[in-house]
């Protein structure tokens, strides 16, 4: 049962991480890659990881887990954000 | 810990390597090359991961790919641009004619022969003596080491020589790094968003550095993998525009930096004089000494590989203090701008 429900998050977050991936190859400017490929990829790894924390049955690690997810979060907002800003700067040359 | 088949994705992780690697010097765009160079990092890491090498794969992480890559960065920022994006091309195609063909060509076979000699001399090795030699000697004394993490042991107790030599060789490149002059002036102050971010996340890298000094004792981790990720959260402050980024000033910061070499040198003089080998620790104390050993190292690699991303010597803090009075009007102003956009 354990083995389905977390085989069924992990490849649903693969799916994510494809749809981001297409994302970022075929949409045409660089706010709307980051749009993909921030949301999916975010959404992506919080599927892989709550798969991967389904096999754990430990919860320390389970936290670990959850802790390494919300890292990321936070710091992939941030170089989006960042890149973004950046980018708008440049374009409208201030 | 037995290494689990996976075919395939071995294969994915193979060709990535050699894919970023050849990407990241093949490009003629440096900032491109050295964001591929902390991709190649990255997928390296996960290599000796599946090597079963879990301290060098943190290693790799944080010194390869991430400080690394950050120093790469910064080197790249300050280089000036090229007028044009043509301009760089030329300058490369220039280079390909000619010598330049013959050199790269020469270099391309030393190269190509200096890593065969070195499989070669690998290959010899596992045959000439039982493969499982090393791993046996290592764990038949691990109980005497101190520690029950078997590369500690080897880094701290069986080969703490290299070890202390190693850290001669960062105070030395410290040593260099001084020598370049004032360090650069800082970066601009960070906006809202990246200030929350650094707010939280430099308290979780120096709680992680000291988690990763005390587990390295009886699990991966230890004070080359703490020390870069203290170095880190340094990193961090100063690309958000502070200027106090955790370094000591002045007489303590010579201190910090001669920490590691210092403290080992005297505990081997130490049980010199007790009648002892050099660095050879009494097993009772040898868990102690080691944590002692590897504190000191941690904070000389962290303050030395900080230094090296700030690329000379720290400002004076009369000077600090006066650029930081000019970043709170330059950050205050850049606050109201956001504000009207």
């Amino acid at each position: 049962m354990i083995n389905i429900l977390s085989s069924i998050l992990i490849l649903s977050g693969v799916f994510f991480y494809l749809a981001g991936s297409i994302g970022l190859l075929r949409l045409p400017d660089l706010y709307s890659r980051l749009h993909a490929l921030t949301k999916a990829d975010n959404l992506g790894l919080g599927l892989l990881i709550a798969g991967v924390a389904l096999h754990s049955q430990d919860l320390l690690m389970m936290l670990k887990l959850l802790l390494i997810w919300l890292a990321v979060l936070a710091a992939s907002a941030t170089s989006a954000h960042l890149i973004a800003r950046q980018a708008r700067r440049q374009e409208t040359g201030s | 810990m037995s290494p689990v088949s996976l075919p395939l994705f071995d294969a994915l992780l193979l060709f990535s390597i050699v894919g970023l690697a050849w990407a990241s010097l093949a490009t003629t765009d440096e900032r491109r090359s050295v964001i591929l160079f902390i991709a190649f990092g990255l997928v390296l890491a996960v290599a000796w991961g599946r090597l079963l090498a879990p301290d060098v794969a943190l290693a790799e992480a944080a010194i390869g790919a991430g400080l690394s890559g950050a120093l790469l960065l910064g080197a790249v920022h300050r280089q000036p641009r090229p007028l044009s994006p043509g301009s760089t091309n030329d300058s490369r195609n220039q280079g390909a004619t000619g010598m330049g063909v013959v050199l790269r060509w020469v270099v391309t076979l030393l190269c190509t022969a200096l890593a065969g000699t070195l499989a070669w001399a690998l290959l010899h090795a596992f045959s000439s003596v039982p493969h499982d030699m090393l791993p046996r000697a290592i764990s038949g004394n691990l109980a005497a080491s101190g520690v029950s993490n078997p590369v500690t042991a080897v880094l701290l107790n069986f080969r703490a020589y290299d070890t202390l030599l190693e850290l001669a060789v960062l105070l030395t490149a410290v040593l260099g790094i001084f020598a370049l002059g004032q360090a650069n002036p800082g970066y601009q102050p960070a906006g809202p968003v990246f200030d929350s971010l650094v707010r939280w996340l430099v308290p979780v890298l120096i709680l992680t550095s000291g988690y990763l000094l005390w587990v390295g004792a009886h699990a991966p981790g230890g004070a080359f993998q703490a020390g870069a990720i203290l170095a880190a959260a340094g990193v961090v402050l100063r690309l958000a525009g502070r200027t106090r980024i955790g370094l000591p000033e002045g007489f303590m910061l010579r201190i910090v930096m001669a920490a590691g070499v210092g403290l080992f040198l005297l505990v081997g003089l130490t049980l010199l004089l007790l009648g002892r080998p050099f660095l050879g620790y009494p097993p009772a104390w040898a868990g102690s000494l080691i944590l002692l050993i590897e504190t000191a190292a941690m904070l000389s690699i962290a303050a030395t590989l900080l230094l090296a991303f700030l690329g000379g010597r720290p400002e004076s803090p009369a000077h600090a203090a006066r650029t930081e009075s000019a970043n709170t009007t330059a950050s205050n102003s850049g606050n109201e701008e956001q504000t009207r956009c």
